[in-house]
């Protein structure tokens, strides 16, 4: 006998850990991705059902995916026209206790991680997929994650699955000359999972953003792109904690650095090394390497500005935008001078290209304020105040709204010139 | 799998049939089909201007002039191919000259 509190301790780190693998497994063998889902779910209950009475077995997952593995046959067999299913599957089925060798479980995760992002599929579905099919989120919580409706959801969840079986998207992992591209688009979408969980608080959808890309660079440890995702995310979400006070939005140089997590830092400081030690960059490198300054640095000021300014830079040239020119152009007034970056943002107001984003004109604002142009500064802090699109970047432009107008009625000049920068979170690309 | 991959544009540029197989482009799409031996069946279709659309509404039998909808892009032509997957479909897809300015769209067949 095994104590309940135990099992349930045992099956949900079973979850968590191989979830993914059972259904991966699974489609693998059946091709059907809602028998894979409904037949790892009842290998699940199976394992809540059976393992206090048995024990827990020694190696959980091989137990669930031979349990999930002979659901799926019995099912097969009884709805008889999957015969030449059947056949793959019943050479397998085989007694869970008589737990087979490791090596004769192909992890099948990294097949059903380029199918759930193909392109052929609309983008929220990519999404909605992966958090499903690899991550075992359950359609509520996926459509809580999302702010979406869970009817809308599911019917978002069936219609992607439907289309993968249609239109014949292979279960595979692409062919050398589809990877740079299909890699990519996986890659997108685990950082859309990990900045929706980032923008929304929601610890747990950053978490399995984080695994996700955990699994990805175990998974493919000759590329380093994954690992440079995964630094990104470990060292964005090392400072989660001091992001915003009271519901306020705290910029990067104001935050409590003694208060980010030190020790999740060194790992993606580590796992970004090992990356770029592949002398193959990427964006997510180059990005995870500018994070890993503003990490590292002491303070605002300690930081070490030309190096950033370099990084966005190269990033620019490796993933073209307005909002890295944006970014670059702030590590560009910190190091070459105020004026010089406001140059830069004039540039880009001008080109237009950055219409109807709120950064644009807090950045000016930002730097017209470092510049002592107060005025300048406060029609563009009114203008980005308008355009922000959370709460707590409101709250934070109207503090600075506030205190500007403070100044000019005190009569002594803005308090912070020269030191301070638009906190760069949220403005990567 | 079976699909219909639709050959679109707007028009704007009409190659002659005989321009259109001169172009190394879609020689080399032709050559690989031929070497998937993916292809069915195929035909390029005339322009919309010479296009006719029937509906039948309450027994009534309407004909007009035109192409049943008024888009910017316009079927240009079909072909049936035979592939492992939509990833095959795709490259076939994407080797055609039309997929260069205006696009080919990939419908699986309905069986």
């Amino acid at each position: 006998m095994t104590s309940d509190e135990a099992v349930r301790a045992a099956v949900e780190a079973a979850y968590r850990d191989e979830w993914g693998q059972v259904v991966a497994t699974l489609i693998g063998l059946t091709g059907d991705w809602d028998l894979a889902e409904d037949c790892a779910q009842e290998a699940f209950a199976g394992a809540l059902a059976t393992w206090p009475r048995d024990g827990i077995p020694r190696r959980p997952g091989a137990w669930l995916t031979t349990t999930a593995r002979n659901r799926a046959t019995d099912r097969l067999r009884r709805a008889a026209a999957g015969a030449a299913k059947l056949r793959q599957v019943a050479v397998l089925a085989r007694d869970p206790d008589d737990e087979p060798p490791a090596e004769e479980i192909p992890d099948e995760r990294l097949r059903l991680i380029f199918t759930c992002c193909h392109p052929a599929l609309p983008f929220p579905a990519r999404v909605a997929l992966t958090l499903r099919t690899l991550a075992g989120m359950s359609t509520a919580e996926i459509a809580r994650a999302f702010l979406t409706a869970e009817p809308s959801m599911g019917q978002r969840l069936a219609r992607a699955k439907r289309k993968i079986r249609e239109a014949g998207i292979p279960f595979r992992v692409p062919p050398a000359e589809l990877l740079p591209e299909r890699l990519a688009a996986v890659l997108a979408v685990l950082y859309l999972i990990f900045n929706q969980g980032y923008d929304e608080g929601d610890a747990s959808l950053t978490a399995e953003a984080i695994r996700l890309a955990r699994v990805l660079a175990g998974l493919m440890p000759r590329e380093p792109e994954p690992r440079g995702l995964l630094a990104l995310m470990l060292l964005h979400d090392a400072r989660r904690a001091t992001r915003t006070a009271d519901g306020v939005l705290v910029p990067l140089e104001d935050q409590d650095r003694s208060r980010w997590d030190h020790g999740m830092i060194t790992e993606g400081v580590s796992v970004l090394d090992r990356a770029l030690a592949m002398r193959r960059a990427g964006p997510y490198q180059v990005q995870a390497a500018i994070a890993a300054c503003h990490a590292t640095a002491p303070d605002a000021a300690g930081t070490d500005w030309p190096q950033i300014a370099r990084l966005y830079g190269e990033l620019a040239r490796l993933a073209p935008s307005p909002v890295v020119e944006l970014n670059r152009a702030v590590a560009v007034a910190m190091t070459d001078g105020v004026e010089a970056g406001l140059h830069l943002v004039d540039g880009l107001a001008a080109s237009g290209r950055l219409a109807g984003y709120h950064l644009l004109p807090a950045t000016r604002a930002d730097l017209l304020r470092r510049a002592g142009r107060g005025d300048g500064a406060r029609a563009a802090y009114e203008e980005a105040l308008a355009m922000a699109p959370t709460e707590a970047e409101r709250r934070y432009l109207e503090g600075r709204l506030n205190s500007l107008r403070g100044d000019v009625e005190a009569g002594h000049p803005p308090s912070s010139v020269g030191r301070r920068t638009t906190d760069e979170e949220g403005t990567d690309p | 799998m079976r699909y219909v991959l639709l050959i679109c544009d707007d028009e704007r540029v009409s190659p002659t049939n005989e321009e259109l197989w001169a172009d190394p482009v879609h020689q080399a799409w032709w050559e690989d089909l031929q070497r998937r031996g993916s292809m069915l069946s195929g035909q390029r279709l005339r322009p919309v201007v010479d296009a006719t659309t029937v509906r039948v509404r309450d027994g009534e039998t309407l004909v007009s002039d035109g192409p049943f909808a008024e888009t910017k892009d316009f079927v240009g032509g079909f072909v049936v191919v035979d592939c492992p997957n939509l990833d095959d479909a795709i490259a076939i897809a994407a080797g055609h000259p039309y997929a260069r300015w205006g696009g080919v769209e990939i419908r699986p067949v309905w069986e």
